[in-house]
Formats: C-alpha cells, sequence, structure tokens
C-alpha cells in the first residue's frame, strides 16, 4: 500500500467520491446485487404475501378470485385470533419487562466491580447461545403441569422444598399460561441485556460521575439525571431488539407446548396450522398482520436513528 | 478508469451468480427406471415396514430402481408441506404417502392425484379389498389410493394387575359406556389414574371412540356426510360422556404423547388407555404378554364396529414416471407386499387374501374383527373428514381441553361441520 500514496499525492484532486466521468456507474453496480436479491426476496415476497390475503384462496387449489378485505375481517371477528393476539401481548410485556429488570440489575451488579466479573458475565450470557428450539426440549420437563404425586420438573422441585403452593398447571391455564413460556425466554435473554447495559455503563466518562459528586449529587440523584438518561439509547436499543424477537416467538411454544395447544397459541403458531391444512389466504393475512405489528415498533426506532445520524 | 471496470466485473460476477443458482433446481434426473416414493416413515416400525417393502419392491420389479423420498418429522405435518409445495410446483414424486379416505379430498380437488378406478378393475383389486373399506375409500364416485395396512383406532388397552388392585374383574366386559364409567370412578377412589390420556390428537382419539359407542355405526357416519345433526341432543350427551371421562384422565395430558399415556398402562399407574392399535408394538417391545401383563378389547359400545385407518398410494397427476408408479402400487396391493410390510409394523394387511397365519396374537383378532365387523372410518387419522374439517375440530377440542366449556364444544363442532361438510 505505502507505494500508492506517493503517487496519489502527485495527481491532481479529483472532486470527492467521483471517479472519472461516470461517478454513479461503479456504486450503483456495486449495489445492484444486494438491491435484486433484497427486492425480489424481501418487498416482492412481502407483495406477493399481502396479494395471496386478498385472495379467496382457501385450499391448496387455484385463488378463487379477489376477496378484498374479507381475510382479515374475519381474522378480527374470529376469538380465536384476538384470544392469539392477546397471548401475544401478554407475553411481549413479561419478556420485556423480565429481560430489561434482569438485565439492568446484572449490569449493575457487575457493574459496581463484583468479584469474579467476567466468570458472572459469561454465565449470564451462556444461555444464549442455545436454540430456542433446544432450550425448549428442557423447560417443556420443567414446566411440566402435573402437581402431587406425579409432579415433575419445577413442581416436583416445590414438592420437595415444601413450598406446594407455589405448584401450578404452568402454560396449561387458560387465562396465564402463556405467561409460563416467557419464563425460559427471559432466561435466555436476560444475558444478552445485561451485556447491552454494561457497555452503556462502561461508555459512561467517569468525569461525569465525579463531577456530579463534586456538585454535591447523592448517590440517586447521580444515577436519575446522569446516568440513567446517558443508559435510555441502550434501552431503547433492548427494547426493539427484544420486542421483535418476542413478536415472533414461535419455536419456543412449537418445541414446550406444540402447535395445536389452546393456551399457547399466538399468531405465528396459527399462521403455520392454516398454513399447514392449505388455508394460503388466511396464513398470509396472520403474516401480514404480524408484519405490521412489528413495523410498528421498527420504523419509528429507524426514522429516529436515520435522523439523528443525518444530524451529526 | 480501472475502478469502474473491476466494478463493473465484480455486479457481472455477482449477476451471473444470481442466475446459475436460479437454474439450479432445474436439473432434475429424468431417468425413468427411478421410482421416487414420497413418505413420512423415516424411524422405527414404519421404517422397518418401508424397508421390507423395497425388498418386495426390488424382487418384483429388478429393472425399477426405488429412490426413498422420505421426509421426517412432525408426525408427517413436516412432509405435508414438503409434498404440497412439490405438487404446486409441479414437481410430484411418482407416488406419495396418504391416509386413506377423506384426506384425499384437497388433493382431488385440487386435481392432483388420478382417480385409481380403472386401474382397481384392471388388477382386480375390487375383489381382494373388502367391500366396506371400497365403500369408504370411493370418493365422489372414484376410488384415488392403494391401502398398504390397516389400523384399528377404537382399542380399550387395560392393565389387569392395575383392575385387580382396584377390585375390578380383570377381563370384564362393558355393553355402554356408562357401566365403564361406574368403574373408572371407582379407580378413581383408590388413587390410580382410571384412564390415560396425552395430547390433543389424542383426546380427539377418544371423542371419536366415544361418539361412536353413543351413536353407533350408522349415526356416526351421518356425522360425516350431514345426515345426522352435530348440535342434536345424541351428540350432546357424547360430549357430556367425554366431559366425563376427560375428567377421570391424568392432568398432565398437554405435555405428553401417546407413548407417554400407553406408558402409563404398561407401568401400572393407569389402568386403561384408549389408543390405536399402533400402541401394540409398544406393549411387544417391553415384552409384555397379551391377556397377562395386558388385555386389547373394542372401546366399549364399539364392540363389532372396526374403526379403520389406512395409509395408502396415490398416483400423481402429471407424475415423472406413471410405469414405476404403477408399479410400486402393484407391489403395495400384492399379497407379498401386504404381508412383508404389516409384518414389520404391526398392523394388518387391507388385503383379504393375504396369508396372515403368522402373525401375531393381537394382529390375529384384528384380523377376525377386521373380516367380520362394519366398517367405519377413524376421525383422528384422517379416514372420516378433509384435513380442514379435521384442523377446526381439534382445535375446538383443544379450546375444549383448556376451558371445559361442553356448549362451546357442540357450538364449535356444528361450526366445523357447516364449513367444511362436503356438498
Amino acid at each position: 500500500m505505502s507505494s500508492t500514496v506517493p503517487s496519489a499525492v502527485k495527481r491532481p484532486r479529483r472532486p470527492k467520491g467521483r471517479i472519472g466521468g461516470h461517478g454513479w456507474v461503479a456504486p450503483v453496480l456495486l449495489i445492484l446485487p444486494t438491491v435484486i436479491v433484497i427486492g425480489v426476496f424481501v418487498y416482492g415476497l412481502i407483495g406477493s404475501n399481502i396479494n395471496t390475503s386478498l385472495q379467496d384462496r382457501h385450499t391448496i387449489g387455484p385463488s378463487q378470485g379477489f376477496a378484498g378485505l374479507d381475510n382479515y375481517r374475519d381474522l378480527f371477528t374470529d376469538d380465536d385470533f384476538i384470544y392469539s393476539l392477546r397471548n401475544l401481548l401478554l407475553y411481549t410485556a413479561t419478556f420485556l419487562v423480565g429481560t430489561l429488570c434482569l438485565g439492568f440489575l446484572w449490569a449493575w451488579l457487575l457493574e459496581r466491580k463484583a468479584r469474579g466479573e467476567s466468570l458472572f458475565r459469561a454465565i449470564y450470557l451462556f444461555p444464549m447461545a442455545v436454540s430456542f428450539v433446544a432450550s425448549g426440549v428442557v423447560w417443556r420437563w420443567l414446566l411440566n403441569n402435573a402437581e402431587g404425586e406425579r409432579a415433575s420438573g419445577l413442581n416436583r422441585l416445590f414438592d420437595t422444598l415444601h413450598l406446594d403452593f407455589l405448584q401450578n398447571p404452568w402454560w396449561t391455564d387458560e387465562r396465564w399460561g402463556i405467561l409460563a413460556i416467557a419464563v425460559p425466554a427471559i432466561w435466555q435473554l436476560s444475558g444478552y441485556v445485561m451485556a447491552l447495559f454494561l457497555a452503556g455503563f462502561r461508555g459512561i466518562p467517569e468525569e461525569l460521575r465525579e463531577a456530579a459528586r463534586m456538585d454535591g449529587a447523592s448517590e440517586w440523584q447521580l444515577y436519575r439525571h446522569v446516568i440513567f438518561p446517558q443508559l435510555s439509547p441502550v434501552a431503547l436499543s433492548a427494547i426493539i431488539i427484544i420486542g421483535h424477537m418476542s413478536l415472533k416467538v414461535f419455536d419456543l411454544i412449537m418445541a414446550i407446548a406444540g402447535q395445536t395447544n389452546y393456551t399457547t397459541q399466538v399468531p405465528a403458531t396459527q399462521m403455520w396450522i392454516e398454513f399447514t391444512r392449505g388455508d394460503y389466504a388466511k396464513s398470509a393475512a396472520i403474516g401480514t398482520v404480524l408484519l405490521v405489528i412489528v413495523a410498528i415498533l421498527i420504523v419509528p426506532y429507524l426514522v429516529s436513528t436515520y435522523r439523528q445520524e443525518r444530524r451529526r | 478508469m480501472n475502478a469502474t471496470r473491476k466494478a463493473l466485473a465484480a455486479g457481472l460476477a455477482a449477476l451471473s451468480l444470481l442466475a446459475v443458482s436460479a437454474c439450479g433446481s432445474d436439473s432434475e434426473s429424468g431417468s425413468t427406471d427411478e421410482v421416487e416414493v414420497f413418505t413420512w416413515w423415516a424411524e422405527g416400525s414404519e421404517k422397518a415396514g418401508l424397508d421390507a417393502l423395497v425388498k418386495v419392491f426390488d424382487e418384483q420389479n429388478p429393472d425399477l430402481k426405488f429412490v426413498n423420498g422420505a421426509v421426517a418429522g412432525g408426525a408427517g405435518s413436516d412432509a405435508k408441506n414438503v409434498l404440497q409445495s412439490r405438487l404446486q410446483n409441479g414437481e410430484p414424486p411418482a407416488t406419495f404417502q396418504a391416509h386413506a379416505g377423506a384426506e384425499l379430498t384437497d388433493y382431488i380437488n385440487a386435481g392432483q392425484i388420478e382417480d385409481l378406478t380403472d386401474l382397481y378393475e384392471e388388477k382386480g383389486w375390487n375383489e381382494q379389498f373388502p367391500e366396506g373399506l371400497l365403500e369408504r375409500l370411493t370418493q365422489d364416485g372414484g376410488i384415488y389410493s392403494v391401502p398398504s395396512n390397516i389400523h384399528r383406532a377404537n382399542v380399550l388397552w387395560a392393565n389387569p394387575a392395575v383392575l385387580e388392585k382396584a377390585g375390578i374383574e380383570a377381563n370384564k366386559t362393558y355393553d355402554s359406556l356408562d357401566a365403564w364409567i361406574a368403574d373408572l370412578k371407582k379407580i378413581k377412589a383408590k388413587g390410580i389414574i382410571p384412564l390415560s390420556i396425552a395430547t390433543d390428537w389424542t383426546q380427539v382419539h377418544l371423542l371419536e371412540t366415544v361418539l361412536l359407542a353413543d351413536l353407533g355405526a350408522e349415526a356416526y357416519n351421518g356425522l360425516w356426510d350431514g345426515t345426522t345433526d352435530w348440535g342434536g341432543s345424541e351428540v350432546e350427551a357424547a360430549l357430556a360422556d367425554y366431559n366425563t371421562l376427560l375428567e377421570l384422565t391424568n392432568t398432565d395430558r398437554q405435555g405428553l404423547d401417546w407413548p407417554d399415556a400407553t406408558q402409563l398402562v404398561i407401568d401400572g399407574d393407569a389402568a386403561f388407555n384408549v389408543m390405536g392399535d399402533w400402541a401394540e408394538a409398544a406393549f411387544q417391545e417391553q415384552k409384555k404378554t397379551l391377556g397377562t401383563d395386558y388385555t386389547a378389547v373394542p372401546v366399549p359400545g364399539t364392540d363389532g364396529v372396526f374403526d379403520f385407518l389406512a395409509d395408502s398410494f396415490t398416483m400423481p397427476v402429471d407424475g415423472p414416471n406413471s410405469k414405476g408408479t404403477e408399479a410400486w402400487l402393484d407391489t403395495i396391493a400384492s399379497d407379498e407386499g401386504q404381508v412383508a410390510f404389516n409384518k414389520a409394523k404391526g398392523s394388518i394387511p387391507a388385503s383379504t387374501t393375504a396369508d396372515t397365519a403368522d402373525f401375531g396374537e393381537y394382529q390375529q383378532t384384528a384380523i377376525k374383527s377386521w373380516g367380520e365387523d362394519e366398517i367405519v372410518s377413524s376421525l383422528a387419522h384422517g379416514a372420516a373428514t378433509s384435513v380442514n374439517w379435521l384442523t377446526d375440530i381439534t382445535a375446538a377440542v383443544a379450546k375444549f381441553g383448556s376451558n371445559k366449556d361442553a356448549a362451546e364444544l357442540q357450538e364449535g363442532l356444528v361450526e366445523a361441520a357447516e364449513d367444511n361438510k362436503p356438498e
């Protein structure tokens, strides 16, 4: 590389970002493959999915014609779909609150220069390396809903510890069953949120804390007015990442409860059932609804990041 | 300019890569001596059965080459999704496995499989399969698949030692569900699980046998052709019985699959289990003896009725190799094929001409019933309804399992029938 430097210095400077007379050719050619691939396999297929969701296509045969928004109307008047949306909401809320609280707590503890920090960091991060399906198989056993004599898994543990009142039907409860699915999810991703917060903590210059202390801020005031505002971009990223993972939950439920189980229905499992039975229009409609929900979460985030970057 | 040219080359290379990968999928081996058989028989006794079948096929057709297209996982649902995308893309296998009966409706309506009525006539298959079965296989006046084996769904498995412990005679037979339920309650009073059950589809399986017991064979058949009213009081009474039975089962059903439920009976933790006769394999694997270690009788109230399900093979429209498909179907229907397959899989031959002298003890009783009993179609295993209908019924039953609302269950079943009843 060193030989090119002097020659570049000698040459007259070209306007920045332009090479030769056709400055746009090279960049366009370079991004063209990506544009084509994403255009076809992401946006093209989203378009095709939306198109399918507007068809009267409820069997494995070809479409019987255009159905307009009928499929969506059917979906939102279907009690089971409303129930699965409610499940998704409960699950997402629990998953978010659980991972953020635990992740923050762990990061806070480690940040205070706890002993064996790197060991704990590794231990908390480990579960993230396991796939949802693999951990689901284990949690299926841990969350076994048998109580009393036949209890196994966590219920068994409660039984031996004489904490019988804690025994519960886990994910088979009609109202709160979905929250049991959030338990393994929180277990797996709290470590990741911890890593995010830890990075956030480390990014706060020591001078800021010192300055605050010099000004007589109490420990709480220090956190309230100095640390938390610095951490809020990290928290927002964590919410976006955990939130969109949560909305796509599928593998964990399939591994723990199976696809037909009623109490753990979410849009993604319903989409799979409808697809498997050949009701392509309905499963496409569910897919579109999921896409919209995820977009509601992510698009504002992308817009604000874009604006921030332009401001810089 | 050098940089531009490099970029141009890179862009072109990327584009040509795309083009190559797009063409890649077209390179199908078009050789006509290959017969691709698509199944979900990838392990256990099912794999053993398929292997036995292939052996017979190779002997009968030395010039053809069997290609195993098995897709494992999801009790067939993964395979069905793969199959469907292949059919939609016009790349069918030479033949594929499907449950015989109404489960084929979707394939027929979509024009994806051939009517085999003429082939049945030509090969004389109408004579070797029982009339009751042919009747149940006929859809829209045609027969669309060749059955390879028969299973019985309405079998009650029991552990005599457990019954004795509960003070109930071991080989007692019950005329009706009511008499049986009375005994189940006695067993429960002793602190033993009276009836073991597992996840949603096994609950549909139990419901099907309860409907059969309470309605009788004729009205049960009427459920599928529209002559029996799903909203009527007979069905309501049957659902009440189903509810009572469900109360008498293990509470951890959602977390179990059928082998776990059967294992409860084998281990003496439960007295009874209602399951199809593939459960026989589980008893055999653990060296249990019929009559002493376990008993197998028709579900109370269904004596004299054979609630059947069958695997079968089809001929896809525009298949790659119709000669090969025909050869495979020939093997399926042949006595050698039926005997080899069913001995390995633990089911019984659909063909009445097959020599079954050296089949196991339980299978002998099933073969006898198969020849004598009235034949009805199983709901939970695709013989009675289309996939759509069964999916709706399963959803209603699964919901009932968690909220125990019998009125809502019946409503769900009525709705499912209205949405899916054949015209």
